[in-house]
């Protein structure tokens, strides 16, 4: 018993090995995690936020492609969706980012991303209440103007809990962008952790990217539930006087 | 207060409309003429169909059979833009339905810039004006959230006029508020219906309908079964179900 726990400490928690793995995990593995999370994000919400209204379209011919989308890339397994944008991509002769890795694998996250998007963002547009919409409409506001001026601010405020759950999967799905291969200045912090472990012979160093991660993901999910939190709060005063 | 008006006052007219949802029949053969520049109150039960019939007169519903004219045109024939026909009609719900994540200002101040194309700084100076004329100066600052139910049905109202409307339409406009904040929205719908301004009213407010309106109008069960001045219409019911009714609520 004490053995097992002797071996687990010197195979996970080495303090050697996760020092020495540290600096290159923070100075260049934490930028590329950053930036692939945030490019992936912007064309996951972005185009998520477009297949989200496609999803409430009263035209079959706009909702069912749509859902097609949100169903097929919701439901393969993530490796396989990077591998066929990955690799598939630039064999179809379309070569959009070069021989940029970097570029696929942001396009290839955030295009899954996208259809989880969709799907948060489509249940904060329905819990907009029909009055709201009745009223904006009975002014004279089109659909696509109460769209945006309406729905997308209420709704998208509503879901802002599962959109930061989903920023924090996809901090994590950037790891995936190993599969594609990476040169040694782009690697995020789980190729770094990666490489290291083999070198070493030792996985000290993905606990030591595990660390790393959850300095990210924790203090981000508790800085937007305050953002969160403040939102709610504004508007949760009570009258300003009787008449 | 001092609403500008259209000056002869834009009619509506209701013609066989007939309605329903799923099996159920809300307005059966429906026809009423609102003459301009009166206000023109509907009174009934629950569920008998007054609140569709409103909302027939902004296409918040369309009706299965029969038209609306609103003047001259015929808005629920297919070639009719409805987002131009809703911006001359406004309307009043009965829970407000203010924006909630805009301040009280931008409530009344969206219509304007992306419907009539203002500038925002024309847009904000009609909107204190028509904030004031409901006696709201100085909230628009607000959130709709942070002020009163009678003070968000008086901003309700004020969105509604900064568009201009030829016609307006309350949905039970008071029903939703404590009884100590009726008064102060009836005092501005009555000012609103001495100015001129063509109004439909489904209201329970008896006493309103009996001093403001020029027509009164009671259905049952989708149907208009009685209508006429006021005077006569309170005084002298002929139909027993209105008789019956009016003892119920007065």
């Amino acid at each position: 018993m004490f053995e097992g726990l002797q071996r687990i400490a010197a195979t996970f928690f080495n303090p050697g090995l996760i020092a020495q793995a540290l600096p290159e995990l923070v100075t260049v593995g934490l930028p590329n995690t950053l930036l692939l999370s945030v490019f992936a994000s912007a064309i996951g919400i972005a185009l998520g936020l477009l297949v989200a209204a496609g999803l409430l379209s009263v035209r079959r011919g706009v909702r069912l492609p749509c859902r097609i989308y949100v169903d097929i890339l919701r439901g393969l397994p993530h490796i396989l969706t990077v591998y066929l944008i990955g690799q598939g991509l630039p064999l179809a002769g379309l070569s959009l980012f070069g021989g940029n890795t970097y570029g696929y694998a942001a396009l290839a996250i955030g295009l899954i991303e996208s259809a989880y998007f969709a799907e948060i963002f489509r249940a904060g547009f329905q819990s907009v209440e029909r009055g709201q919409i009745e009223a904006a409409r009975s002014t004279g506001l089109t659909l696509r103007q109460t769209m945006r001026y309406i729905i997308i601010p209420q709704g998208a405020r509503r879901v802002l809990p599962p959109l930061t759950g989903q920023f924090i999967l996809v901090i994590k799905a950037t790891s995936l962008v190993y599969l594609l291969g990476l040169t040694a200045s782009q690697r995020e912090m789980f190729a770094i952790a990666q490489d290291a472990a083999i070198n070493n012979a030792n996985l000290s160093p993905l606990t030591a990217a595990g660390l790393v991660y959850l300095a990210l993901t924790i203090p981000t999910t508790y800085a937007i539930n305050a953002w969160d939190r403040r939102l709610r709060g504004a508007r949760a005063t009570r009258p300003v006087d009787a008449e | 207060m001092s609403p500008s008006i259209t000056q002869r006052g834009t009619r509506l007219r209701f013609e066989n409309l007939h309605k329903s949802f799923g099996r159920t029949a809300v307005l059966r053969d429906v026809t009423l003429d609102v003459p301009g520049g009166l206000t023109t109150c509907i009174v009934g039960p629950s569920g008998s169909g007054k609140s569709t019939l409103l909302r027939c007169a902004n296409l918040l519903e369309r009706p299965e059979a029969g038209r609306v004219l609103l003047d001259e045109l015929d808005i629920t024939a297919p070639h009719v833009n409805v987002d131009a026909v809703r911006a001359r009609v406004g309307m009043v719900f009965q829970h407000f339905h203010l924006f909630q994540h805009l301040s009280v200002l931008d409530n009344v101040t969206l219509a304007l810039c992306k419907v009539r194309g203002m500038a925002r700084d024309a847009a904000a100076a009609v909107a204190l004006d028509k904030l004031a004329a409901v006696g709201l100066a100085g909230l628009d600052g607000r959130r709709p959230l942070d002020l009163s139910g009678g003070q968000q049905q008086r901003v309700a109202i004020a969105r509604a006029l900064a568009m201009e409307p030829e016609v307006m339409l309350f949905d039970e406009a008071t029903s939703a508020l404590d009884p100590e904040l009726v008064k102060g929205v009836l005092a501005v719908m009555r000012d609103l219906a001495q100015a001129g301004m063509t109004m439909i009213v489904v209201t329970h407010e008896m006493r309103f309908a009996r001093e403001v309106a020029g027509q009164v109008v009671f259905i049952d069960n989708g149907r208009i079964v009685e209508h006429g001045p006021p005077e006569h219409f309170f005084e002298q019911p002929e139909h027993p179900r209105l008789r019956h009714f009016l003892e119920q609520v007065l």
